[in-house]
Parts: C-alpha cells; sequence; structure tokens
C-alpha cells in the first residue's frame, strides 16, 4: 500500500501512543523509552519531510481520499509554508517536553505511561490539524486535540488541575460548537453549488454571499480566538497552565494554541477573504488590547506559571496583529512568531519547571537569590527570558519586529501603542527574574541543586535554535514566504510600495 | 588582511565569551587572560584596519562588506552588512584601546572576586556588541549591538546582583533603555515604510526627499533612541543607579563607550538631521539641558562614582549639544567623546583604585589627604581632571573649547549654558579632588590607604598620556576635522567674538568655578553629609528625577496592573463562571462524574451540533 509521508507523520506517534499504552504499568521506564523513541523517529522523517518541501514543493505532499461521500468530506492532508514551520514545531516540542517531563508524571491521576502516550497522541493529532486540507476533517482533528489535552491536565499537575480542566475543556467546546455551526453552514453553501465538496480548494471556489460569509466567518474566528487565546476569551489560559506539568503547558501554549492563529490564517483567511478585511477593525483593536492588557496582568502575576501564560497571552495579541495586518510583513512575522514563540515559552516554561520542581512551590516571594546557588539555572532562566522580551539578535527579535513594522505600513497608530509592548515586556520578565533570582538567598533555597544533565539537554536545542534563528533566520522565512504570497493575493491586498524608492545606484 | 575580514573584529570577543561562560569552571584558571587577550587582538587588528584606510584618499575609505542575507520579506531585504569607514574606525580604535586597558586593569580589580571569569565573558559580550553597533551598515542590525550593548551592561550592572540594590539598577537601566528603544523601533518601522529599507546607504540617498514631517518625526525618534542610551534628560535616571555595577564596567560601559551611543546614532543620522530643523533644535535643547542637569547634579554627590557620573551625563550633553548643530558640531561632537573616553575612562579607573585602597568605601567624605598615600593614582587622576577643565594643553581644551565656539555660533543662550557648564564643571571636579586627594585625612582607623598593583596602574599611566597628548587629534593639523569631514561633512562657523577671546573667556570662568571650589572645600570636611540648602537636596536627589518617574509612571501603573489583576479575576472570569452556573451549575456536576466526561462531551456536542443544524434550517425555511 502506498501510505503519504504525511499520513506516516499522522500514524507513527498515533502508533507509538498505542505501543507506550501496552507497555505493563510495572515497566514505566521502557515505556516512557519508547515514547521518546517514537518522537524523535517522528521529528526525524519531519526533518526530511521539510526539506523535501523546501526542495520540490507541496506536490509531493497530496493526500486526497474520499471519506464520508454524502457530506462530501474527504481524508485530505497537504503542507504549506505555514503548515509545514507548524508541523515542525510540535514535533519538535514533543520529544522536548518528554525528555524534560521524565519525571514529573509520577503522582498523577493515572499511570506514568499515559502521560506519556497521551503527548504522543496529541502530537499525532496536532500534525493531523496543521496539514488537513479539508475543512470536515480538521474540525474533527480540531475538536479531538481536546481528548488528549484534557487528560493531560486534568490528569497530572496542581491541586486545582480538575477544574482547570473542565474550564478548558468548556471554553473551547463553546468555541468549538461555533465553529460546528460555520463547519454546517459551509455545507449548506456548498450543497447549493452542487456536490459538496469540504476540501479547502473546492471551499475556495464558492460564492457566497456578504452577510452569509460574515457569519460563517465568526463561528470560525471565535473559535481560534478561544483557543488562540484572545482577550476576553482567555481566562482559562493561567488556569490551565498554572495548574498542568510545564510539560503540559508547553505542549498546551507552544502547539494547541497556535491551532487558533494557524486557523485564522489558514481558515479566517483563506475561506472568507471579504469578512476577513470587514472584521479587520475590531480584531486589530482586539489584539492591541490582548498584547498590552496581557503584559500588565503579566506585570500583577505572584505566581511564576501565571506570569508565563498571561506574557503568551500578549505574544498571541502580536500574533493575531501581524495576521490582521494583512501584509507581507505581518502575515510572515505571524507565522514565524509561532515558531519563535513554540521556542522561547517553551524555554521559559521548562526552566520555571525546574525551579519549580526543586522548592514545590510556584510562588515569586517563595524565591531569592538563586542565581548565587544554581547559577545554570539561573542562566538558562535568564536567556528565556531574554528571548521571550524579545532581544535583538534573537529569533523572537525578527518575528516580533516584523508583525509591528507590517502593522505600521498600515495602521500606524496601533502599531504605536503596540510598541509599549516592548518595555512591557521588558519588566514583566526582569521583575520575575530580579525576584526570584537575584538579591540574599532566601531561607529554602540554599540547598537548591544546579539543572542536571537531563534537564540541560531538554532545553539545549532550543537555545541552539533561539540563537541560530535569530542570526539566519533565512531558511525558514523562506519557506514560509510562498504561503504569504497566496494568502495575500486570496485576501486580495498588496504591501504598500515604499513612499520614496531609492534605487541602489542612487547612492 | 583586508576589510573584508572585519567581522573578525566582533566575531573574535564574541566566541572569547561564549568560552568563558558556556566552559564553566574548566576556564577558570585562565578566563581573565583570554578575556584580556580578545580585545587586545582587535584592537591589533583595529590599528592595521586604520593604518590601511590611511592610506587611501578621501572617496576610498568608506568599505561596506556584506556578510550574509539576513532575512527578506515583502518589498525589505536586510543584510548583515558591516560599514567601516572613518567614523567606525574611530570608535573601534576607542572600543578596543580604551577596552582592552580596563580588561587589563580588570585583573587586578577584580582578582579576588570567585565569579571573575564570569566578568570577563560579559565584558567580552559588551565589546562584541559595541562592535557591531558602531559597524553595522543597517538601522535594524545597529539594533542589534544596542541591545547586546544593553543586555551586557544590565549583566554588569547586577554583577553583584547578590545585592538587592544592583539587581533592582540593573533591571531599571534595561527598562529605561527600552523606553529608548521604542523610538529606535519606530524609526526603522517608519524607514521601511519610507524607503523601503533600513540600510545606511539608502537611508541616506532618500532622506533629502523626506518631507518636514517626516523628516523631524525620523529625527525625534531617534533622538529619544539616542536619549535613552546617553542618559540624556528625560531618560537619564538610570545611569547614576548604574554606579552599582564594578567600577572597571562604569569606565568603560557607562563613561567611556555605551554611553557615548546615543552621540554616534546621531552623528550617524546627519542626512536625516541635515532636513529638520526642528529635530536637531531639540537635539542641542536636550544636550544642553542634560549637560547642565549632570554638573549640577555632580556637585552634589559625596560618592565618588556618582559624582563622576553626573559629570559624564554633562559631558555627554556637550557632545549631544553639538551633534544638533550639524555639519558645524559632528567633527567636534566625535572628537569631544573620544578625549573624554581618555580622561573620563582615566578618572573612573582612578576612583577604581582609590576604593581599591579605601576598602571598597565610595564616599568622598572619608577620603582625603590620599595625594602622598596613592601617588601614581593622584598624579594620573590629576591628568583627567586637567583634561576635563580644559586646561591647555590637555586634550578636553582643544574638545570643549570648539564645542563652547560652535555654541556661541549658533546661538548665544545655548553658548552661555555651555560656558556655564564649563564653570560648574570645574567646580565640581575641583571638588572631587580636593574632597579626596587634598585636606585632612578622614579615613576611618582600619583603613590603609596603599598605591594598586602594576596591573592596575599602567593602564592609568596610559589613559593618563591620552589624556594629556589627545588634544593631537585636532592641533595636529586639524587632521581630525579632515578625517571626518567627508562623512559627516564640516562647515566652520564663526563665533561673534574671535577664538582667542572666546578662549580667555572660557579659562576665566573655568578660574572662576576652581576658586568658589578651593573657597568652599579647604576648610574641614564634616565625616556626615551636612543638612543642605533646598538646591542642595535638589542636586543630591538627581533633581527629582526618580520621584518624578514614580509619581508619573511608576505608581500609577502600578495601581493600573493591580486593579487589572483584581478585575480580571473578579471581572471577566467571575462573569464567565457565574454565566457557568446560570447553566445549572454545569461544571459542578461535570466534576462529579469525571470518568463518563470524555462521552458527556461528545454527547454535548452531538447535540449542539443538532441543535445548529435545526437552527440553520429553520433560518433556511422561514
Amino acid at each position: 500500500m502506498n501510505i503519504g509521508w504525511l499520513t506516516l507523520l499522522l500514524l507513527l506517534p498515533f502508533v507509538g501512543a498505542i505501543v507506550t499504552m501496552l507497555i505493563p504499568k510495572a515497566k514505566a521506564l521502557t515505556a516512557k523509552q519508547v515514547a521518546l523513541g517514537f518522537s524523535l523517529v517522528t521529528l526525524v522523517l519531519t526533518v526530511i519531510v521539510a526539506i523535501g518541501y523546501h526542495r520540490n514543493g507541496p506536490d509531493d505532499y497530496a493526500e486526497t481520499y474520499t471519506w464520508i461521500k454524502a457530506f462530501g468530506a474527504h481524508y485530505a492532508l497537504g503542507l504549506d509554508g505555514v503548515g509545514v514551520v507548524l508541523v515542525v514545531l510540535t514535533a519538535l516540542l514533543s520529544p522536548i517536553v518528554i525528555i524534560a517531563s521524565w519525571n514529573d508524571a509520577q503522582s498523577g491521576r493515572w499511570s506514568e505511561k499515559s502521560f506519556f502516550a497521551w503527548i504522543l497522541g496529541l502530537e499525532a493529532l496536532s500534525i493531523g490539524v496543521f496539514s488537513a486540507t479539508d475543512v470536515f476533517l480538521f474540525y474533527v482533528l480540531f475538536e479531538a486535540t481536546l481528548i488528549p489535552m484534557y487528560f493531560l491536565i486534568g490528569g497530572f499537575g496542581g491541586p486545582q488541575r480538575s477544574y482547570a480542566a473542565v474550564k478548558f475543556l468548556l471554553y473551547s467546546l463553546l468555541g468549538g460548537l461555533l465553529m460546528l455551526a460555520s463547519v454546517v453552514g459551509l455545507y449548506v453553501v456548498s450543497a447549493k453549488h452542487g456536490a459538496p465538496s469540504y476540501l479547502l480548494t473546492d471551499m475556495m471556489k464558492l460564492d457566497i454571499s456578504q452577510n452569509t460569509e460574515r457569519w460563517l466567518f465568526l463561528g470560525f474566528f471565535f473559535a481560534f480566538a478561544v483557543k488562540a487565546p484572545m482577550v476576553p476569551f482567555h481566562t482559562w489560559l493561567p488556569d490551565a497552565a498554572g495548574e498542568a506539568t510545564p510539560g503540559t503547558s508547553v505542549l498546551l501554549v507552544g502547539v494547541l494554541d497556535k491551532i487558533g492563529t494557524f486557523g485564522m490564517i489558514r481558515f479566517c483567511l483563506g475561506l472568507f477573504p471579504n469578512a476577513s478585511q470587514w472584521a479587520t477593525p475590531v480584531v486589530l483593536v482586539l489584539a492591541l488590547i490582548s498584547v498590552l492588557y496581557g503584559a500588565l496582568l503579566a506585570i500583577g502575576q505572584t505566581d511564576i506559571k501565571r506570569l508565563i501564560a498571561y506574557t503568551s497571552i500578549s505574544h498571541f495579541g502580536f500574533i493575531v496583529m501581524g495576521i490582521f495586518a494583512l501584509t507581507s510583513q505581518g502575515l510572515t512575522g505571524s507565522t514565524l512568531y509561532m515558531f519563535n514563540h513554540g521556542l522561547s515559552t517553551a524555554a521559559l516554561f521548562l526552566v520555571a519547571g525546574y525551579l519549580i520542581s526543586r522548592r514545590g512551590s510556584a510562588r515569586i516571594a517563595d524565591y531569592g537569590g538563586v542565581e548565587k546557588v544554581a547559577p545554570v539555572l539561573a542562566g538558562t532562566f535568564l536567556f528565556a527570558g531574554l528571548s521571550s522580551l524579545a532581544l535583538p539578535g534573537l529569533s523572537p527579535f525578527i518575528s516580533e519586529f516584523m508583525v509591528l513594522a507590517g502593522t505600521f505600513s498600515r495602521h500606524k497608530v496601533i502599531a504605536v501603542i503596540a510598541v509599549l509592548g516592548i518595555v512591557l515586556a521588558a519588566l514583566y520578565i526582569l521583575l520575575m527574574y530580579q525576584r526570584t533570582m537575584t538579591g540574599p538567598v532566601r531561607a529554602g533555597i540554599e540547598k537548591l541543586k544546579d539543572l542536571n544533565a537531563r534537564e540541560i539537554l531538554a532545553i539545549a536545542p532550543l537555545i541552539i535554535l533561539i540563537i541560530g534563528l535569530g542570526i539566519f533566520p533565512k531558511p525558514i522565512v523562506d519557506i514560509i514566504k510562498p504561503a504569504i504570497d497566496s494568502t495575500m493575493q486570496r485576501v486580495g491586498v498588496t504591501d504598500k510600495a515604499p513612499q520614496i524608492p531609492v534605487t541602489e545606484g542612487q547612492k | 588582511m583586508s576589510h573584508e575580514l572585519t567581522w573578525l573584529l566582533v566575531a573574535v570577543p564574541a566566541v572569547s565569551a561564549a568560552i568563558l561562560l558556556l566552559g564553566g569552571k574548566a576556564t577558570n584558571a585562565w578566563g581573565h587572560l583570554l578575556g584580556t587577550l580578545a580585545p587586545v587582538i582587535s584592537f591589533a587588528f583595529g590599528v592595521v584596519l586604520f593604518f590601511q584606510m590611511r592610506g587611501k584618499s578621501d572617496g576610498e575609505r568608506s568599505e561596506t562588506v556584506r556578510l550574509f542575507e539576513w532575512f527578506s520579506v515583502g518589498h525589505i531585504k536586510v543584510d548583515f552588512t558591516l560599514l567601516i569607514d572613518p567614523l567606525s574606525i574611530l570608535f573601534v580604535l576607542l572600543i578596543t584601546g580604551v577596552g582592552s586597558l580596563i580588561h587589563i586593569y580588570s585583573i587586578g580589580y577584580m582578582e579576588h572576586d570567585e565569579r571573575r571569569r564570569r566578568f570577563f565573558g560579559f565584558l567580552n559580550l559588551f565589546i562584541a556588541s559595541m562592535l557591531l553597533l558602531v559597524l553595522a551598515a543597517d538601522y535594524l542590525l545597529v539594533f542589534v549591538g544596542w541591545e547586546g550593548v544593553g543586555l551586557a551592561s544590565y549583566l554588569l550592572i547586577g554583577f553583584w546582583q547578590i545585592k538587592n540594590s544592583a539587581a533592582v539598577a540593573a533591571k531599571k537601566a534595561f527598562v529605561v533603555n527600552r523606553v529608548g528603544d521604542i523610538g529606535l523601533s519606530l524609526a526603522v518601522m517608519s524607514m521601511w515604510a519610507l524607503f523601503g529599507s533600513s540600510a545606511f546607504s539608502t537611508v541616506n540617498a532618500g532622506a533629502e526627499h523626506l518631507s518636514k514631517t517626516w523628516a523631524t518625526l525620523l529625527g525625534l525618534m531617534l533622538l529619544l533612541a539616542a536619549c535613552g542610551k546617553s542618559a540624556q534628560v528625560p531618560l537619564q535616571s538610570w545611569l547614576l543607579d548604574a554606579m552599582e555595577g564594578p567600577t572597571p564596567v562604569s569606565a568603560l560601559i557607562h563613561a567611556a563607550t555605551m554611553v557615548t551611543a546615543g552621540v554616534y546614532l546621531v552623528v550617524r543620522s546627519h542626512a536625516i538631521y541635515a532636513v529638520t530643523d526642528a529635530a536637531s533644535t531639540a537635539v542641542v535643547i536636550v544636550g544642553t539641558v542634560t549637560a547642565l542637569a549632570g554638573a549640577i547634579i555632580g556637585c552634589a554627590k559625596d560618592d565618588i562614582k556618582k559624582a563622576l557620573a553626573g559629570s559624564t551625563m554633562s559631558q555627554i550633553g556637550y557632545m549631544m549639544l553639538a551633534a544638533g548643530l550639524g555639519p558645524a558640531g559632528y567633527v567636534f561632537a566625535i572628537f569631544h567623546l573620544l578625549t573624554h573616553g581618555f580622561f573620563k575612562a582615566n578618572m573612573f579607573l582612578g576612583a577604581g583604585s582609590v576604593m581599591h585602597g579605601m576598602n571598597d568605601d565610595v564616599n568622598m567624605r572619608h577620603y582625603g589627604a590620599l595625594r602622598s598615600a596613592m601617588k601614581v593614582t593622584f598624579v594620573t587622576f590629576g591628568f583627567g581632571y586637567l583634561a576635563i577643565l580644559g586646561i591647555p594643553p590637555f586634550a578636553g581644551f582643544f574638545s570643549k573649547d570648539k564645542i563652547i565656539e560652535a555654541a556661541f555660533a549658533d546661538n548665544i543662550v545655548i553658548g552661555l549654558c555651555a560656558l556655564l557648564g564649563a564653570g560648574i564643571t570645574a567646580f565640581y571636579m575641583t571638588r572631587v579632588m580636593i574632597m579626596t586627594f587634598f585636606g585632612k585625612k578622614r579615613w576611618a582607623e582600619d583603613v590603609h590607604p596603599h598605591e594598586s598593583p602594576k596591573v592596575m596602574t599602567w593602564p592609568l599611566i596610559i589613559l593618563a598620556a591620552l589624556s594629556l597628548g589627545g588634544g593631537a587629534l585636532y592641533f595636529a593639523g586639524h587632521w581630525i576635522v579632515d578625517w571626518l569631514a567627508p562623512i559627516v561633512g564640516h562647515e566652520e562657523e564663526h563665533a561673534p567674538l574671535s577664538a582667542t577671546v572666546m578662549t580667555i573667556i572660557t579659562l576665566a570662568v573655568v578660574a572662576v568655578g576652581i576658586a568658589i571650589s578651593v573657597l568652599m572645600y579647604r576648610r574641614d570636611i564634616p565625616r556626615e553629609a551636612p543638612a543642605g540648602s533646598p538646591i542642595t537636596t535638589f542636586a543630591r536627589r538627581d533633581l527629582y528625577g526618580d520621584a518624578l518617574n514614580e509619581a508619573l509612571f511608576m505608581r500609577p501603573g502600578q495601581y493600573l496592573t493591580r486593579t487589572l489583576v483584581w478585575l480580571d479575576n473578579r471581572g471577566i472570569d467571575g462573569l464567565v463562571n457565574g454565566l457557568a452556573a446560570l447553566f445549572g451549575g454545569l461544571s459542578g456536576r461535570l466534576r462529579r462524574f469525571q470518568t463518563g466526561f470524555v462521552r458527556s462531551y461528545a454527547l454535548s456536542m452531538v447535540f449542539g451540533a443538532a441543535f445548529v443544524v435545526v437552527a440553520l434550517l429553520a433560518v433556511r425555511l422561514s
């Protein structure tokens, strides 16, 4: 049988999850090693796919099979620049999280092995979400990702984990329902045009009346705004990230939430270009509010994990802003931002997790002077923080700057206000660093151990990538470019030409 | 070796920093030696490049070295390109030259610090970033160096972060600099929108076509950035706190090099300022205000480092003032930047040497009569003192005199302010000199002042020589004018009075400053600071700069975040939870049958879907 590359990418972690579950409870270590093995093989395959995509374009990776003929639903997978980047991010973060969480799942509600099986399950579904080219398939996978995440939050984490998991699910459920309404609506429109088809390429050809387009857009957008999450639909995230294990938080904020911003590019802009333009002013203002509100709330937090969750709300505000700026800098920047934010927030959550696991508290006030006793931990924490505040030279800077510049070229006032975010980011990161890492060594910290080899191993790839892509982001920018060009074309926007064009010869 | 290898200037200290910071304890034994070698190598290479450049004719001295494409998006393409020209090479020599001396000095100064290796790693990181800042050929790449030095400054101010005050000062420096970075960010975004590029070559070529409004906006954005980095009013407040860092850091970063980056930025952007009088005037005003504010603060400080920090603010104010004057002042801004780099680094290291002998006490009221105990330090510090006062033939005489002259040529009020500043400078520097080296001993009993080791005094001697001889850059046939004019332009403006008369007036004002100071401080100086007049308090408290920031930004900001946190918990979240409760305590009920949860979730999904389908059909049917 001829199995497509993407199906293979999707199946591999899925099979890994099943195999991990089948291993007897007593052999937890074997289960973990198997899970890690599957995630590493998936990563290798993903890199091969990404390189192939870079060389030969998307055609080698498209797969389409009819699934439910009556609905016009297909099992259809394919890649574009945005999808590739997020598939790579998913495949990269999964083994990192497995290594970093090696000892974090021992006191969960369910067996230790199930934690790692759920991670693989989530990986499989996320890869599917980012490569689905059929709206129905996307919807099903989109909803299905909630299941592993629900178990990861609700089964392993802090004392309030049940509350947090249910809250996460209720919010997602609400968003999902509205999206379902739009998915059904799309069916109605498609059926009107003849044989219904949920394939993205077919859906893009639909002629949708203005009002219908706007309603359908809103259904999708609302689901994505809850997922991303944007203010005011954000309050589930601090609870979820605050209660979940650090590894789960990484997957939640680094991968799962990206489905929201990914969906905005592929489905909101792709399927409803006119409605997207119509909604732009409101969305940009909401995004701006998210940027500033998330940052201010982060400054006011007393809990390290909740603080990081709020920084992400601010970062997602930037991503949404870049998308709806509808410029190639904004869209490219946002896509790159999704990747870079995955790296920097993963680093931040994981090091914070290392710290918290040592002291048994996530309260900022319980720390102080850690740098003195655990300099490597403090150093990596500072590095992760600097990448989160988008220090020039590190990869998040390029994406954040592109987003701001892309917004500036069309919406000057919004961009100028959003730039305040860079000062607030410095405040929330450095205040947290100052309170936890500097000053006299606080009682209870004196014997804190520095990072061990496993912990460094998990964090090192992130650090290398953050520096490497800061200096040489070209490969990834080049991969993204065609997808952004076609999205711009689809929406019918072009970049503003420079006011004073200067040719090279004019020097 | 050719200019193609310019990147090595940056790479050598960068690699060294990486080795020192990642190498761990294994590098403890020789870390400081590697750390010192790195800037020395860069300096040697810089000298080679300088003489190669001298050998060429005026028009051929600027070379761009394109390393690789950084990224391209839409119309915008940003290259990783370096520019080595007469302006940047002077900075290269200053940064690596003075930098090397300060590294050597630090071997002795930090000898007993268990984290000395890391200190050298941070210093190397600074040197690499600062070199990138001055060599970058694109404003966005400048930004990388710009924040790189900010990071190094943060790490080094907070080097003794076990002290809360150091950690707070470090954070403050970074955050205030970020406020300035808003300006640089917006400037680059505007350049992208206006020119489709932020490369120097494109911006310089396009600047003359700028509208007045855009030119002024760009000028003001760049000025905001410069204010942050160069501690100019209103973003000056971080510099005095930055003295928490080890003294070599104060000398290198917070006197000789990094804090002058704002002046570099303005001079580098001369094409933009040429189109806008409004922004240029703003630069002049900021410079003048800071020159006086810094001088006044310098008068009131008993902490020797803070007195010198006030002085640094003030002297950079002079440079900024000169830069705002346009082609009449650019050359002298850079000239004063160089001489100041010599004599201020000299005095800061001298202060460090004094502290070294005084058990790290910084309070000048506890000094006195150190001239016999620390002869080398005294004499070298004295050279710096004479240079900053502008006594001929010391370096500062030539550079400061030219700025005052140019200021008078521009505007009589600005000129008078610059002249007054020179007088105040004479006053507070004489005060520092007397309180430290003259008068009676005021040391505590357990203090035994002694001269510092040779590894510390030799850098002092060399810097003292430069403080004396640095003026040669100008008086030897106006060399620096000819060197820089092809890059930044130069116009000789004529002051209302002849140069000789101006010099005499300036020296007279300086003499008055010295005289007042001597009269005031030749009496016995109490070990405890007496309660001063309201004016003294005003100056001691940094002209209420911090109080103003607290009242305007910090406290309202704290209230805002606290209110928002409360609202977020009670308001938005409370509302949603309340709604959930309204729907029959849904969440509570769901929590009760956890095991069946996914099933009930699937059920509700199906139910919801059915509901929506029915609703859609109903809409269509009606």
